[in-house]
C-alpha cells in the first residue's frame, strides 16, 4: 500500500514538477508532498534537515548543539570580516546592510551578468573587486568562516529567495530543477530520489533528509570531517556517493542547483552554521 | 548391484564436488550482497543476518519461492528500470557495479533465504 501511495506520488510529482509549472507552483507541491510525507513535523521545523524527522538522532544533535562545534568558526569569520583589504575596504562595502542579516536573499538572479550569485561568489566577488585573491570554496578555511559569520548574523530571518520573471532567471530556475530530478551517475540516483521520494526511509544507518530547508543551515560543521562544509561540497559529497562526477563548486550547475534548493526553503529561518553527523 | 553402488559413489562424488563449489559460490555471493563497493543490498534491503539493514526496498526473503524464474531474479538485479522505470534500485549489472558472473553469484546466496 504505502509503495503504490509513493509511486503514485512519484508520477504525480515528476509530471508536475518537469511540466511547465511555475515556480510557485512547484514550492507549493514540494511543501504538500512533505506535509503528506510527515505529517507530524511542523513546517518551520525543516530547518532542522533530518532532525526534524527521526527523533532518535535528534537528541545526540540537540546536546551538540549545547556546545556548538562551530563556535571559533564565527569567531574566526567575524574577524576575517572585519578585517580592513590592503586598500582599506571591508566586505561590508560590497554588500547591502554592510553584509549584516543578508543571507536569506541568496542566491539571487544577478540581471546584470545573467548568473545565479551565491553569498559565496559574492564574498569572493567583493575581494577581486578590491583586489585581493579569491579564497578557495574547499575544505572549510576562511571561505567556509566568513560565510558562517553572515549565515549567524542572519539567524532567525525567513529564507526569501526571488526568481524574477524573466526568462534567463527562469531558465536558471529551471535547470537546478531538472539536475534535481535527473538520475545520474553510476548508481543511478537523482537528488530527489533520495530527498523527496524516499526521504525518512533508511538506506543503511543513513536517513536522507528531507528536500526541504536543506540550504538553511549552511555551511555546515560535520563531525565526520572535523570541520565546516559547504553547501557545495556536500553536493559534492551526495554526488560522489551514487558514483558521478562532482561538479566544480560555484559552478553554474551548481549555482542553478543551489538557487533552486533555497527557493524550495523559502519561508524557513535561517540557522546557520548548523551542526550535522 | 556392485555397478549400482559404483554408480552411487561417483554420483555422491560428483554432487559433493558440485555443492563444495555451490557453497564457495555461496559464500562469495552473500559479501558481495552486503558489501558497499558491491551489491550494497543492505542498504535497501533486509537481508538474512546483515546489520543496518536499509528498509526502502522489499525484505529478501523466501527467494526461491517468489522467484522460481531465475531469469526474473537476474534481471531485477541486472536492471530494474526496466521494469519499475523509476525504480530507486540501482541498474547494477547495466551500468557496470557488479559484473554478470557476480550476479550469478548473488542469487546462488539469495536462492538460500
Ligand atoms: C543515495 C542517496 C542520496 C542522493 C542521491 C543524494 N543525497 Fe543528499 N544526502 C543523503 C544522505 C543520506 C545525507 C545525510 C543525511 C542528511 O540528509 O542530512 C544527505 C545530505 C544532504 C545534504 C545536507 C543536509 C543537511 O541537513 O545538512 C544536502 C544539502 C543534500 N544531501 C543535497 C543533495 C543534492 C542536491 C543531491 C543531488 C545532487 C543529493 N543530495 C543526492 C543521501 C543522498
Ligand atoms: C538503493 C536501494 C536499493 C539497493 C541498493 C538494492 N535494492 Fe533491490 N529493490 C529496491 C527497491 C526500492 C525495490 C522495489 C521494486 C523497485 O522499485 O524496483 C527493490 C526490489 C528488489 C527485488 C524484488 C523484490 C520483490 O520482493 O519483489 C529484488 C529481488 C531485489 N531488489 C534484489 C536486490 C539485490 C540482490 C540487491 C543488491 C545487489 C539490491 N536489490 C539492491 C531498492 C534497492
Amino acid at each position: 500500500m504505502g509503495n503504490i501511495f509513493h509511486k503514485f506520488l512519484l508520477v504525480l510529482v515528476l509530471v508536475n514538477i518537469t511540466a511547465y509549472a511555475s515556480p510557485e507552483e512547484d514550492l507549493e507541491l514540494f511543501r504538500d508532498h512533505f506535509k503528506n510525507r510527515f505529517p507530524n513535523t511542523e513546517f518551520s521545523d525543516y530547518k532542522n534537515g533530518v532532525y526534524s524527522i527521526d527523533a532518535s538522532s535528534r537528541e545526540q544533535w540537540e546536546s551538540i548543539e549545547d556546545f556548538p562545534p562551530y563556535e571559533l568558526n564565527i569567531e574566526d569569520g567575524e574577524r576575517l570580516f572585519n578585517q580592513p583589504f590592503k586598500n582599506g575596504n571591508t566586505y561590508s562595502s560590497c554588500f547591502e546592510n554592510s553584509g549584516i542579516g543578508i543571507r536569506q536573499n541568496y542566491p539571487y538572479f544577478d540581471e546584470d551578468t545573467g548568473r545565479v550569485m551565491t553569498l559565496e561568489l559574492a564574498i569572493n566577488n567583493c575581494r577581486k573587486d578590491n583586489g585581493e585573491k579569491p579564497l578557495s570554496y574547499y575544505k572549510g578555511g576562511p571561505m567556509a568562516d566568513i560565510s558562517a559569520y553572515m549565515a549567524y548574523t542572519s539567524r532567525g530571518n525567513k529564507f526569501d529567495v526571488k526568481i524574477p520573471n524573466s526568462q534567463e532567471a527562469l531558465d536558471a530556475y529551471e535547470a537546478g530543477k531538472k539536475l534535481y530530478f535527473t538520475k545520474v551517475g553510476q548508481l543511478n540516483f537523482s537528488c530527489a530520489d533520495c530527498h523527496v521520494y524516499q526521504t525518512g526511509s533508511k538506506l543503511r544507518a543513513d536517513i536522507p533528509s528531507p528536500g526541504i530547508g536543506h540550504s538553511t543551515h549552511f555551511p555546515a560543521y560535520r563531525s565526520g570531517a572535523g570541520r565546516l562544509v559547504t553547501l557545495h561540497e556536500r553536493f559534492a559529497g551526495c554526488l560522489n556517493r551514487v558514483r558521478a562526477k562532482p561538479f566544480k563548486a560555484q559552478n553554474e550547475e551548481y549555482r542553478n542547483l543551489e538557487y533552486f534548493i533555497s527557493y524550495m526553503s523559502n519561508g524557513l529561518e535561517i540557522n546557520g552554521p548548523g551542526s550535522r553527523k | 548391484m556392485k555397478n549400482l553402488k559404483t554408480l552411487i559413489i561417483a554420483i555422491t562424488f560428483i554432487l559433493g564436488l558440485e555443492s563444495t563449489a555451490y557453497s564457495g559460490d555461496i559464500e562469495e555471493g552473500k559479501k558481495l550482497a552486503f558489501d558497499r563497493k558491491k551489491g550494497n543490498c543492505l542498504a535497501c534491503h533486509m537481508i538474512d543476518d546483515g546489520e543496518l539493514a536499509g528498509n526502502n526496498g522489499p525484505p529478501l526473503i523466501a527467494m526461491k519461492a517468489r522467484f522460481p524464474d531465475r531469469e526474473v531474479l537476474f534481471n531485477q538485479i541486472w536492471d530494474p528500470t526496466e521494469n519499475n522505470p523509476n525504480s530507486f534500485m540501482p541498474p547494477f549489472g547495466k551500468h557496470g557495479a557488479i559484473t554478470k558472473i557476480e550476479i550469478n553469484k548473488i542469487i546462488e546466496y539469495l536462492y538460500t533465504l
